[in-house]
């Protein structure tokens, strides 16, 4: 029953996101992009149980490491974006 | 228990603060305040996670965290604007990696449901594919990989034999939980995939393949947000992949293609092209067109990737204000695959402190392209060919294109006379109105600043 809900979820995320983003104008299409990357490294989330609970060695390590990943990729993605989105100006 | 309910309280006020977040991004006057609200979300979302039951250590969460942040802000600092395309690839490639891991973990962590089992494999192949083709794009687009698609004989078949040998494996992996080597081998298999994906891409569907990844790295964490039941990951993962998957299809349309013509493009047998473009070419110093630039009333502005390479945006603005001063309309026409990735010229000029309004679509600029004097094409080539609207046959006849020909005046500032990344002569640079200034565009742009100057 689970896994139903969850789809149910993930149906209604994709079709507000189709509904979101088509209404980006071009002009901002690469800080749109970057900006969805760094919500991508929501991954973090997930990392962060992995890391810290204690289920042997080898999971501590990946999840170490996906949150080391996650982290650059939420920070620098973030970042990056909102120094590009600085120098879109109206004049 | 009381935990676990706050933390679900709290990603729904995330998943809330990343969809107005993307709302806000889809205006230039408020994009930098729903970045900053995306970003609120995920500070939230992180600091209640800290809170899980589950976590018994947090020496390494908090180093990894740290260290993942100093690299983050570091990269985030250094990187030059024309070095966006790479800088994009390569975060598409650690969110995958991430993914990719996060799913691995799970995977030894336990031994799995077969469902669990199933979508975490699915997971890791994703996230797996999105980190080796984004680090084989990140090479060509730094030119550390040839830019040129790279084809070898049977690379179709050997396409489809990785596919059904990752399809076997996933299964054999999930009637085995246990199995690390059914694991390990997946892992090789979707890493090449990734690798055999990308290379046969040629760098001008570079707007394409980018914008594909940046869906996958979306697509991987909504796939371990199904492994590991975490709403939140499904949602965000969701909206990026959406968000990816409308860019492909944007790009793909400015192309007149479909994906699947993208991606196989490489192994297609280059079309040869019996129309032999015919004409003189008329060059013209700068100093020379600087007297039309003089007299002009309206300019238009045509960038392409040309542009980016020599870095010619802060002399193009300076130009702009000359000619502004001289009581001309100058804008900008922007071809949506214009460059390495979607939106990239506007992110360069945006950098030379051009106003954004003045950077107008295709479909804005050529219902009025016979009222501009000039329009001036800066190292572009395909996104102005009329061969696309003129010469049925040609390859990329049916491609919507910025229809420079049909201005008063137009100028080409090109390096040399070869023709463009699909290999199609362009008869642009033949037509009567058409003048070609020979040289590097910065150069060329700079002279005639001078010009303006004396």
């Amino acid at each position: 029953m689970i896994a139903i809900y969850l789809l149910f979820i993930l149906m209604l995320a994709i079709f507000l996101g189709f509904e979101l983003i088509q209404k980006v104008p071009a002009t901002l299409h690469t800080p749109l992009m970057s900006g969805a990357n760094a919500i991508s490294g929501i991954t973090i989330l997930a990392a962060i149980v992995l890391a810290g609970n204690d289920s042997g060695t080898a999971a501590t390590v990946l999840g170490v490491i996906a949150v080391f990943c996650a982290t650059v990729n939420v920070v620098g993605g973030y970042l990056v974006t909102d120094r590009m989105l600085a120098m879109f100006k109206k004049k | 228990m009381d935990n676990l309910i706050l933390i679900n309280i709290v990603y729904v006020i995330a998943a809330a603060l990343f969809i107005f977040g993307l709302k806000l991004l889809g205006n230039p006057a408020t994009a930098r305040k729903g970045n900053m609200l995306s970003g609120l979300a995920m500070l939230v979302a992180i600091i209640v996670t800290l809170m899980d039951q589950n976590i018994v250590s947090y020496g390494w969460i908090m180093v990894s965290i740290l260290a993942g942040s100093a690299v983050g802000v570091y990269v985030s600092k250094k990187v030059e604007m024309t070095g966006m395309p790479e800088l994009v690839s390569l975060f598409n490639g650690v969110g995958g990696l991430a993914s990719a891991a996060v799913a691995i973990a799970a995977m030894v962590a336990s031994e799995l449901s077969s469902g669990i089992a199933s979508i975490s494999v699915i997971a890791l192949i994703i996230g797996s594919v999105t980190f080796s083709g984004s680090l084989v794009a990140w090479g060509k687009l730094s030119e550390r990989v040839s830019g040129k698609p790279i084809v070898f004989n049977q690379q179709a078949i050997a396409n489809y034999g990785l596919i059904a040998a990752t399809i076997l494996f996933s299964s054999l992996y999930v009637l085995n939980p246990s199995s690390l080597f059914f694991i390990v081998v997946v892992i090789v298999l979707a890493l090449a995939i990734g690798v055999m994906v990308v290379l046969p891409i040629g760098g001008a569907d570079m707007p394409v393949v980018i914008s594909l990844l940046n869906s996958y790295s979306g697509l991987a964490a909504c796939a371990a947000g199904f492994a590991l039941e975490n709403n939140l990951l499904i949602v965000a993962g969701a909206l990026v992949g959406a968000s990816g998957i409308i860019l492909t299809n944007i790009m793909c349309k400015a192309m007149n293609r479909s994906l699947i013509n993208v991606l196989t493009s490489g192994f297609q047998e280059v079309v040869t092209n019996e129309i032999v473009v015919e004409g003189e070419i008329k060059p013209i110093s700068a100093e020379d067109a600087f007297y039309v630039f003089e007299a002009a009333q309206s300019i238009l502005v045509i960038p392409g990737y040309g542009m980016a390479v020599a870095q010619a945006q802060h002399a193009m603005k300076e130009l702009q204000e000359l000619l502004e001063k001289n009581d001309a309309e100058v804008v900008y026409g922007i071809h949506p695959v214009a460059g390495r990735m979607p939106g990239h010229m506007n992110v360069l000029l945006a950098e030379a402190d051009v106003s954004y309004d003045l950077l107008l679509e295709m479909d804005e600029v050529n219902p009025r392209m016979e009222n501009f004097d000039i329009a001036i094409v800066i190292g572009a080539n395909d996104v102005v060919n009329p061969a696309a609207r003129e010469l049925e046959g040609s390859p990329i006849y049916g491609m919507p294109v910025i229809n420079a020909d049909l201005a008063k005046n137009v100028f080409v500032i090109k390096r040399s006379m070869s023709s463009g990344f699909a290999g199609v002569d362009n008869p642009l640079f033949f037509k009567d109105n058409t003048r070609m200034i020979f040289g590097d565009a910065k150069e060329v742009i700079n002279n005639i600043v001078r010009q303006f100057n004396d």
